[in-house]
């Protein structure tokens, strides 16, 4: 994917594809001799991670789909047979359940390690668009797949979200009534929301291809947020990105696998062993982890068309980064105003998830409200503000010296 | 530093707000039971379960049904360890609705295959026989309840790998039967228990001392049952429970061991450059 590749293979069959689709080549250029910045730390083995974990994803997924069945009568069945009777289900369905959360864990890491280093900065912005993009089809996956289990939560999350596009002036009621398939959540839209929740990673997986596409024409930013200059800046990805990343996947599947073996369902709700019961609302709808902090901004605006606006912007606006990020410094190591408001960020973050998880309700929605305006202002008035009056620290003259420079 | 200030401000800012999380509306948090089965190397004690099923079958079975829990499961590897032929003499004493060769409608003896009858024909009667709330179904019961842990609790359990909510819960549940304090307004039907949420049950008080006889020794009190009750429900809820484990702590030890090897090999991989 980077230029003409060099790539010449001795075995006779392989010479012979490689004139007719040279398919060695291109693998060989974008994983073997693919230059990445000798700098690079271990915050940038998530995207090896995610790749991974889409991989991990879509095999368990693809197995469980062939014992489950997408009916309101049949599913919470199923799913209790693949737990109960299908060798290893068990094992394949809390790999999957779980397999989600630490999907979503490894891209949030992956999305702050952007923010830090500035990586969606010019030449990066359709590489970050693009990963804005798969972060969103993966929010729509994961809500599809949550319903499956056909779980209380399952149904009442699926209830209390898709009810928001009821918020929409004129359009909203019969577009709610066109997703569900009828005038409330039932067979139809499970049977629905299954098939997209199968149709979804692998278009998921095509935007990957995409933005790994993308990162292959602009190459990696890295810690020090200058270009390599020279050859003395960059290593080859194998063997050195390759074990970087093949070690830190372990210590992942290691994270990972203390979640699926030994507390596999404390991601999830007690709830969702509940079969679903239309006539029954629990006595608090929470959505999955991975959503609770646009949960809390969708809560914390009082009016439920701006409230679903103010969802949809919290997410969209981070398309708009490589813009209102005004400062031409791209790393943190060298902002030191920005460093603190990006921590501060991070928290802002953190607490709005906190306080999804709690009531809607007096200093909850107060403390939701203030920190939404504060999500916002971050983008929209410090980020722009930052990068005109920041007075940031002296750029390394290359890689090489600021890996140097930090030894000594 | 700054980071550091942050986090700590942020943690401060948590553990005020802890206190407001707690306080749920005067119901009481279930007491820590002690489970052979905690942990990572926790197994389930068959006397255990073998007494709790027998609280099921003698008291609870007559209102709530266990509808994916088969007889032959109850000879499966980690479970109560009954023996095939106690499961087939066990299943032959329970009448099963099938239908004959011509197509009439018969009840024949169960069989290990057999999955547990239902005390009634369909939720509906098991509501009308109930006060109108029906007994919830027991096969998954072990493991959907909760009650909130609050911080820092919910981030210590990770590390110790506390995940006996539902259990703690039945058992308080079990033994939490009061009279209802005067100024509680307690609905026709209800009952009050301390443990429930909301306080009034349909349930009535299931057990009594002395009921269900034990051939084992253990004290027949509405204690022992209840644990007992409660460790098989979390059986029939996760009947491969200890196989997870099992293979938790195999796949445990080969990542590790691949860890270390693999940075091994970076470290070696990255000396010429660093
Ligand atoms: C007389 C019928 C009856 C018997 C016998 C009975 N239950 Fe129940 N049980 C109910 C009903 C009815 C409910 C629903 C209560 C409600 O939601 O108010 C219930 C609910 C429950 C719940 C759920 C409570 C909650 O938090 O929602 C548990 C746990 C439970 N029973 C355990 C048991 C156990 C264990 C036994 C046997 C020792 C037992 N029950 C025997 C009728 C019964
Ligand atoms: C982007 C990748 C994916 C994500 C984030 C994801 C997420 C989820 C989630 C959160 C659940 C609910 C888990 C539970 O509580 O049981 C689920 C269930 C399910 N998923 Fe996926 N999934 C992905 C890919 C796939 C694929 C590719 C398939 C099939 C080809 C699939 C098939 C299923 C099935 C059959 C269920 C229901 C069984 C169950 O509940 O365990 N998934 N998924």
């Amino acid at each position: 994917m980077s230029g003409h590749s060099t790539y010449q293979p001795q075995n006779p069959v392989l010479q012979w594809l490689e004139k007719r689709l040279p398919i060695g080549g291109l693998i060989h250029s974008s994983f073997v001799a693919y230059p990445t910045p000798r700098n690079l730390n271990y915050w940038w083995t998530f995207g090896g991670i995610l790749s991974f974990m889409l991989g991990v994803q879509i095999i368990t997924g693809i197995v469980l789909a062939m014992h489950y069945t997408p009916h309101v009568d049949l599913a919470f069945k199923s799913v209790e047979g693949i737990m109960r009777d299908v060798n290893y289900g068990w094992l394949l369905r809390y790999l999957h359940s779980n397999g989600a959360s630490m999907f979503f864990i490894a891209v949030y890491i992956h999305i702050f390690r952007g923010m830090y280093y500035g990586s969606y900065k010019e030449p990066r912005e359709v590489l970050w668009i693009l990963g804005v993009i798969i972060y969103l089809l993966m929010m729509a996956t994961g809500f599809l797949g949550y319903t499956l289990p056909w779980g209380q939560m399952s149904f009442w999350g699926a209830t209390v979200i898709t009810n928001f596009f009821s918020a929409f002036p004129g359009i909203g009621e019969p577009l709610v009534t066109w997703l569900w398939g009828g005038y409330a959540v039932g067979n139809p839209t499970l049977n629905r929301f299954y098939s997209l929740h199968y149709l979804l990673p692998f278009v998921i997986a095509g935007v990957v291809v995409l933005h790994v596409w993308a990162l292959h024409v602009v190459g990696q930013n890295n810690p020090a947020g200058i270009e390599p200059k020279s050859d003395k800046d960059s290593v080859p990805f194998t063997p050195y990105a390759t074990v970087k990343d093949g070690f830190m996947m372990v210590c992942f599947c290691l994270f990972f696998a203390w979640f699926a073996f030994y507390i596999p369902n404390y991601l999830g709700h007690a709830d969702n062993y509940i079969p679903a019961n239309p006539a029954v609302t629990p006595a608090h709808i929470v959505p999955e982890w991975y959503y609770l902090p646009f949960y809390a901004i969708l809560r914390a605006i009082p009016d439920k068309l701006l409230g679903v606006l103010a969802l949809f912007g919290s997410i969209i606006i981070l398309a708009f980064l490589p813009w209102l990020d005004t400062s031409k410094v791209r790393s943190a190591r060298y902002r030191p105003l920005y460093r603190q408001f990006f921590w501060v960020f991070v928290v802002v973050c953190v607490l709005l998830g906190w306080l999804g998880a709690k009531p809607a309700e007096g200093i909850y929605t107060l403390i939701a409200q203030v920190l939404t305006a504060y999500y916002f202002a971050h983008f929209i008035i410090i980020l722009p503000l930052l990068g005109i009056f920041e007075k940031t620290k002296p750029l390394p003259n290359s890689i090489s010296e600021s890996v140097l420079s930090a030894k000594a | 530093m700054m980071k550091r200030t942050i986090l700590a401000l942020t943690f401060a800012g948590l553990m005020a707000a802890a206190p407001a999380m707690a306080q749920d509306h005067g119901t009481p948090q279930p007491p820590r039971q002690k489970w052979s089965f905690s942990g990572p190397f926790g197994k389930f004690d068959e006397a255990q379960l073998q007494r709790g099923f027998k609280v099921y079958k003698e008291v609870c079975a007559s209102c709530h049904s266990m509808e994916m829990v088969a007889f032959r499961n109850l000879a499966e590897a980690g479970g109560p360890g009954f023996s095939e032929a106690q499961v087939a003499a066990l299943a032959a004493e329970y009448k099963i609705k099938d239908l004959d060769d011509k197509g009439e409608a018969i009840e024949r003896p169960g069989r290990s295959a057999d999955y547990f009858p239902s005390p009634f024909a369909n939720p509906k009667a098991a509501a009308a026989a109930n006060g109108g709330t029906m007994p919830p179904d027991m096969s998954t019961l072990g493991k959907a309840r909760t009650y909130e842990r609050g911080f820092p609790w919910f981030l210590i359990d990770i590390v110790t790998q506390y995940q006996e909510q539902a259990p703690d819960y039945i058992t308080a549940l079990m033994t939490g039967y009061e009279d209802a304090p005067k100024d509680f307004a307690l609905p026709p039907g209800g009952n009050y228990n301390k443990y429930f949420p909301g306080h009034a049950i349909a349930m009535p008080k299931p057990l009594s001392d002395g009921q269900v006889t034990y051939d084992d020794g253990s004290p027949q009190t509405v204690e022992q049952y209840a644990k007992d009750i409660s460790a098989f429900l979390v059986w029939a809820a996760e009947p491969h429970m200890l196989a997870r484990k099992r293979v938790g702590f195999q796949v445990m030890i080969f990542l590790l061991v691949l860890a270390g090897l693999m940075y091994f090999t970076k470290k070696k991989v990255w000396s010429a450059v660093h």
